[in-house]
């Protein structure tokens, strides 16, 4: 390979994209590098006609000449795989952040380039394959531990047949420079390394089968997991105006979620975001596992301003990260925030390309993208009979907030949960913003689905009979009907409602869950005697105030119970 | 490279072109028709065609233009000298002060990397209870005033210019009308903050070319005093103006429109602005707050939806005043928690029942007969609206948050109000509260401050 470089010659700039005509050959998609001044600005093959390249600079583009020199390098946008992902901070590119820092400082220099994983750490090796073994691609050849998990060290993902070990190292340390094992095929031997590489826009698939996502994913959010579940392997998706908490919610879920792995893709958002999960992580601690939550997460980040078709590439480098801690029979949940970002970018570059435009000047291949990327999450059994799930959860910027937008609707079709943020609820301060009425989920929730519906059938009467009173009045209205209006705004307000931001009420266990929403619907369904709405307003609100000093107490502690006991109090008074 | 053009192949709009060799994509040009010389950004090669967006605007270019290469990319003076200055939108002095050539730097450089961030800790405190107590600014924080024309919002930019502490103030002004920009210059002048100012002013009657270039040099200029460890406030004023300039290039350059004719990367631009808003490790920071008025009072309108996206948080001005509803400070959960236990929960407590009084409202207009409940709501709204939202309240957060407790005290009983236990406790006022007991009279009118 490395004895004849491919080149090219620059013929026209553009913004990010530039024409390069080629003077051998070039693959579509395949990596180049613009070789202009003393840089090396990396960049990406989008298109050829006849001979000519149409080339996404993955930087900023200033500087660049007709008549630069590019290189070929015959290789699809790939990520390095190994021990050491976890904790990780990178940009769209796998570039680590942090090094980058310690090289060029507060800004990001254009054309430096750092490799992913550090070659030089040694990992403690333990074999799990035996001399002679016949592996398929994806097969365990041993483990090395990575904080908590055993990173399984397999058989590169893209080798075809089965492959007979001929070598295997002892239980030992190594680092990703040095081979670890030997396997055969016809006659063809190889080394394998800890370390193997991946193109990002291809699904690993190295899995016997997909199954149907089944097992709720406990996220610790009532409205979510009570409501409106989202399953392991699962997709779902949290659209929502500015401002309506799309990022809290996110974070919330990134931290409070129970799986084993989380990655973060902030894609195209707000760089303070990611900062802050950047330094609130590592002292977070991750209750499951008594470890800092950082050990458990990866973060992608290309920010908004940071270069717009690695923006592009960010998506995949995330969701190729997740699959592979899936394959170790891992839990895994990503959360893209946001695919409308995403989505822009493509629309950028379809723009420059001069490609007819969609709806809104998105791309005609837009669905199907969306498509293509939800579909890479799913639950999965292994080879060896263990099971891992990527879930994939993605927030959707609409412009104006407005639902019937191309992003939105293409993602519709194809998740599983539609979770969506409501401008209304936000200027209410009912947090989280996820709208009772319009959302739907289609995985099972952690209570009973038909008590669900029961409340969800409050909720929705209430909701009505306050749509009536704004019309008709108060005074117009039945006290029956009224009560039903109470019973729906305390349903919302103790429990639908969630203080993310309390040690506490941030994160309620399904446990907890469980036991709160039999009490919620006991109360739903208690028959209230009234004389008049006054005196059933000021009932409700002190039974509301109880029950949000409930939520603020820890579970099943003393004080839990006692404010339980004023609950119950309160309810056996109106009853008798 | 020095070499000049003489052939101008094409005019059109703000764009011409020529045929030129070994051009670098972004740098600069001279355009030089008789006596008139502008500066050109090359913004497209194709070959051995090289397009250039005319600063001064393509009137009176002739064919036979001279086109002199500089082979460098836009530059802004770094020097000291720079502070009570004024410059229009591509450098040149608009005051009476001399051409600062010295210290140039690049503008438009590259992104602050995420992991040299640090999470912005402190409170700007503004004097307005609308800001302090329930959407609190935050220093590196990037915000802007949505507000329709007509509003007050440069007088308010100023306001909180004059009453921030910091060290630099930076002044962009894209499409301001000249009125505006004296309005500017004056109040620095009068507060004393003209020596610690720049501005970097594009009025309306200038070419448009120069309206894009103003964020970032005022941006460029900020970014050196914060990575030399000043706390900058950046005032852009009106960002929309900015994004109009953006369609205008856009669509002369025939990029295909995506949404109400502005370009597909609109948001792209913004935020690579917006996000210069920055705390540096060890250094100093960059705080930016904007002005982006709402064609025909539309939030959903491209420019201002955008910007909502990338900003953190908003502020609404509508009716003279920063409407509590949609006003938004992302960053106020950073702060205040660090000012005193009640700040949040009086926060959220006084918006949702300022939210329940509206509704209120517009029963009230519809000619239902109001309730107990109801006469509490518009009792509060009026006080509500009266201390806490009219832009003339000029009172610390402390003031603020003991004004909420005692609006709150005068108009509900305690457990109406839905605050914890706790607190109720310690803030709630002791002479103001009503009765203990719900009896149906009302008697906190005896309360007067």
């Amino acid at each position: 390979m490395a004895e004849e470089q491919k080149t090219g010659t620059v013929s026209g700039v553009n913004g990010n994209m530039i024409t390069v005509v080629f003077d051998t050959q070039v693959v579509q998609n395949e990596v180049a590098y613009v070789l202009t001044g003393d840089m090396r600005l990396k960049s990406e093959v989008i298109r050829v006609r006849d001979r000519v390249a149409d080339l996404q600079v993955y930087e900023q583009s200033g500087g660049i000449r007709v008549g630069d020199k590019v290189e070929f390098t015959d290789e699809l946008l790939s990520v390095q795989l190994g021990p050491g992902l976890l904790t990780k901070v990178y940009d769209g590119l796998q570039n680590p952040l942090a090094e980058l820092a310690e090289e060029s400082g507060f800004f990001l220099q254009r054309g430096l380039y750092f490799p992913p994983l550090d070659m030089e750490t040694k990992w403690e090796f333990t074999p799990t394959a035996e001399v002679g073994a016949e592996l398929r691609a994806g097969e365990t050849l041993g483990t090395v531990p990575e904080g908590i998990f055993e990173h399984r060290i397999m058989l590169p993902f893209g080798w075809s047949g089965k492959w007979r070990v001929t070598e295997i190292a002892e239980k030992k340390e190594f680092s990703l420079k040095e081979h670890v094992a030997t396997v055969e095929q016809n006659g063809e031997q190889r080394q394998v390394f800890m370390v193997q590489s991946w193109p990002v826009r291809v699904p690993i698939s190295n899995y016997s089968k997909k199954m149907l996502p089944s097992e709720t994913l406990v996220t610790q959010q009532r409205i979510v997991d009570t409501f409106f579940p989202v399953a392991k392997g699962g997709t779902f998706c949290t659209p929502g105006p500015f401002g309506a908490g799309k990022t809290v919610l996110q974070h919330a879920l990134s931290q409070f979620s129970q799986v084993d792995v989380v990655v973060v893709a902030a894609c195209g958002e707000r760089a303070g975001e990611v900062v802050e999960i950047l330094r609130e992580y590592p002292e977070l601690e991750d209750p499951r596992t008594g470890r800092s939550l950082m050990d458990r997460t990866i973060i992608i980040c290309n920010t908004s301003s940071m270069p717009v078709a690695a923006r592009e590439a960010s998506i995949y480098t995330s969701v190729t990260l997740a699959e592979y801690y899936r394959q170790m029979g891992l839990n895994v949940l990503l959360l893209a925030d946001s695919t409308s970002r995403w989505a822009q970018a493509l629309r950028e570059m379809s723009g420059r390309l001069e490609e007819i435009p969609g709806e809104e000047a998105f791309p005609a291949y837009l669905e199907s993208l969306i498509a293509g990327f939800y579909e890479r999450a799913g639950l999965v059994r292994l080879y060896d009979g263990s099971t891992g799930s990527v879930t994939i959860g993605g927030a959707v910027s609409p412009a104006g907030g407005n639902f019937e937008e191309p992003v939105t609707q293409a993602t519709l079709k194809v998740v599983g949960g539609f979770l969506g943020l409501s401008r209304d609820r936000a200027n209410a301060r009912r947090f989280p913003a996820i709208d009772p009425l319009e959302s739907w989920s289609k995985y099972p929730p952690i209570v009973e689905r038909k008590k669900v519906r029961q409340a969800s059938d409050i909720l929705r009467r209430g909701n009505e009979i306050n749509q009536m009173m704004k019309v008709v009045g108060e005074e117009g209205t039945p006290i029956s009907d009224f009560v039903v209006h109470l019973k729906g705004e305390l349903l919302d307000s103790v429990y639908l409602q969630q203080n993310t931001f309390d040690k506490v009420d941030g994160a309620t266990s399904a446990e907890r869950q469980q036991y709160c929403f039999e009490k919620i619907i006991q109360i739903l369904h208690q028959e209230f005697q009234f004389e008049n709405k006054d005196q059933a307003r000021r009932f409700f609100n002190q039974l509301r105030q109880l029950l949000i000093d409930w939520n603020y107490e820890e579970f099943e502690s003393d004080n839990f119970q006692q404010s339980e006991e004023k609950i119950n109090q309160m309810l056996n008074g109106q009853e008798s | 490279m020095k070499k000049i053009h003489h052939r101008i192949i094409e005019i059109s709009g703000n764009v011409i072109s020529v045929d030129a060799e070994n051009i670098a994509y972004n740098t600069l040009a001279e355009v030089t028709t008789g006596d008139q010389v502008s500066l050109a950004q090359v913004i497209r090669l194709e070959g051995k065609r090289v397009y250039l967006q005319v600063f001064a605007g393509s009137r009176g270019i002739s064919t036979d233009s001279q086109v002199r290469f500089l082979g460098k990319p836009m530059q802004v003076t770094s020097s000291e000298n720079i502070l009570g200055r004024v410059f229009t939108g591509s450098g040149t002095p608009r005051d009476q002060g001399p051409h600062l050539r010295e210290s140039m730097i690049d503008i438009g450089t590259p992104s602050v990397n995420p992991a040299r961030r640090i999470i912005p800790s402190n409170m700007i405190r503004t004097g307005l209870p609308m800001i302090d107590v329930f959407n609190s600014l935050v220093e590196s924080q990037k915000l802007p005033i949505f507000s329709s024309a007509g509003e007050p919002y440069n007088e308010l930019l100023a306001r909180i210019a004059m009453q921030a502490e910091v060290d630099i103030i930076m002044i962009g002004g894209m499409g301001l009308k000249h009125d505006d920009y004296i309005f500017f210059r004056d109040t620095l002048e009068e507060k004393g903050a003209l020596t610690r100012s720049v501005m970097f002013i594009h009025t309306a009657s200038d070419p448009v070319v120069e309206c894009l270039l103003v964020p970032d040099m005022t941006l460029a200029v900020a970014e050196n005093y914060a990575v030399n460890g000043k706390r900058v406030l950046v005032l852009l004023t009106d960002m929309t103006s900015f994004c109009d300039a953006l369609k205008e290039i856009a669509i002369t350059m025939e990029q295909i429109p995506s949404n109400r004719g502005y370009p597909g990367d609109l948001y792209s631009q913004l935020a690579s602005r917006y996000e210069k808003a920055v705390d540096f490790e060890g250094a100093g920071s960059i705080t930016i707050l904007s002005v982006t008025t709402m064609p025909g009072d539309d939030v959903t309108h491209p420019v201002p939806d955008n910007t909502g996206y990338i900003t953190e948080g908003q502020f609404y001005l509508t009716n003279q005043r920063i409407d509590p509803f949609g006003s938004l400070s992302r960053l106020k959960q950073l702060v205040n928690d660090k000012t005193r236990p009640d700040h949040r929960p009086i926060m959220d407590n006084m918006i949702r029942l300022y939210a329940d009084y509206r509704e209120t409202l517009e029963k009230r207009s519809m000619g239902f007969r109001m309730n107990e409940w109801d006469q509490k709501l518009l009792r509060y709204g009026g006080l509500f609206e009266e201390r806490m939202m009219d832009l003339d309240v000029n009172i610390n957060l402390e003031e603020a948050l003991d004004q909420g407790w005692q609006t709150l005290a005068e108009c509900f009983e305690s457990s109406e109000v839905g605050l914890k236990s706790d607190l109720i406790n310690n803030y709630w006022p002791q002479n103001g509260s009503n009765s203990q007991n719900s009896d149906d009279q009302t008697n906190g009118q005896d309360q007067t401050d």
